[in-house]
């Protein structure tokens, strides 16, 4: 990891060579975070990459940050395989307008985790060769992954919510 | 080692009616003792009642496991809990052998259409076992991802577990047959509202095939 001090040099770098990138940045438990936005995470990525010896895209997550705004957040977890160094970049966007650039045309291993990311939060990557659901069926409506999504299943009668129990276990 | 020779005893000793057996085949009785004999060693039932029995031992689970559930389902066959005692043990790897599907782990909504379409594959007469809690009520996975089984097939017995021991499943089968020997239909046609979707129904001639089709 680089400490807090390298990762003030490599965000002001990043803030130099893709301008108006990089929003702002956080440390915390030794994990360096690199807050971007989501029209530059491409150009970010491939600067880290070229410039600092980032070269494996670990994984790509999605978040819901429900109730905070703007609610959705994909982190991007990277890798120097030589010095054994990882950084994340991490970028939020808002529910009613959630494009965030592609990074499958630089790191191929991105194209499922985007495509699930978007089965389950329903962020859209624009740029994507196959933005399709990847777990879900392809009619199915919502994105189940989201806080506000209902959980579903099937009411099972237990014995705390049978009208007819006694009340043993409650 | 001496051969014991035991004396002719009663004539329901296992000896004289050995001795019955080989004369009656030789032709050597007449009469009444032949009747005698012929009531003694024939036994009638009705055609149904044989067939029944001969089906109900004699199930072919397909290979067909969905989760976890199928290693306990794998283990019936095993042998500790061996379901061959009972003539369960030949599982076929295609729908168009088998006659009893084992719905052994959580059905996906994904997997739902394909569960069905190998339940529609099988041959009749069929049936279906929902094994452990996921098929039958969703279980742990009670969420937006599962369905149970009862949504989209005829299940006829439903095994309690998570997951079930095999002699729990085996109980299951043991109850299948007994529920066979009794009423091979079981039902299901009026209870999931799919009569007149029979395959072949006695007495009623095929509809010939459309001209050019």
């Amino acid at each position: 990891m680089p400490d807090q001090v390298g990762l003030e040099l490599i965000a002001t770098e990043l803030g130099v060579v893709v301008p108006g990138s990089v929003r702002e940045t956080s440390f915390f438990r030794g994990q360096a975070s690199v807050w971007v936005e989501p029209a530059h995470v491409r150009a970010v990525l491939g600067a880290l990459r070229e410039r600092h010896g980032y070269r494996m895209l670990m994984s790509v997550h999605g978040v819901d940050y429900y109730p905070e705004e703007p609610r959705l957040g994909v982190h991007y977890e990277l890798l120097d395989m030589a010095r054994v160094d990882r950084i994340a970049v991490k970028l939020r966007v808002p529910l009613d307008q959630p494009q965030v650039e592609s990074v499958t045309p630089d790191w191929p291993t991105a194209n499922h985790q985007e495509r699930e990311i978007y089965d389950m939060f329903g962020v859209v990557f624009d740029g994507h060769p196959d933005l399709r659901r990847i777990l879900m069926p392809e009619d199915y409506e919502g994105h189940p992954q989201r806080r506000d999504f209902p959980l579903g299943g099937e009411p099972v009668l237990f014995t705390h919510n049978d009208p007819s129990s006694p009340g043993w276990t409650r | 080692m001496a051969v014991a020779r035991e004396p002719l005893g009663s004539p329901d000793s296992f000896r004289a009616r050995q001795l019955l057996a080989r004369d009656l085949l030789r032709g050597d009785l007449a009469g009444l003792e032949l009747e005698r004999a012929v009531e003694q060693s024939v036994l009638t039932t009705t055609l149904e009642k044989a067939v029944d029995w001969a089906r109900s031992n004699s199930l072919f689970p397909a290979t067909f496991g969905l989760a976890c559930c199928a290693i306990e389902m794998m283990s019936i066959v095993a042998a500790r809990v061996d379901v061959a005692r009972f003539g369960f043990e030949a599982f076929r790897a295609s729908p168009r052998q088998a006659d009893l599907l084992i719905l052994s782990g959580r059905v996906s909504i994904k997997m739902a259409p394909v569960v069905r379409r190998i339940y529609d594959q099988m041959l009749e007469p069929k049936w279906a076992i929902a094994m452990g809690a996921c098929s039958s009520s969703m279980g742990v996975f009670n969420n937006y991802a599962i369905v149970p089984a009862d949504k989209f097939m005829p299940v006829d017995v439903h095994v309690p577990g998570c997951p079930p021991r095999p002699e729990a499943l085996m109980h299951g089968i043991l109850k299948l047959r007994k529920m066979i020997q009794d009423d091979p239909d079981l039902g299901w046609r009026e209870r999931y509202g799919a009569v007149g979707t029979e395959e072949v129904r006695s007495g009623v001639d095929p509809s010939p095939e459309p001209a050019g089709a």
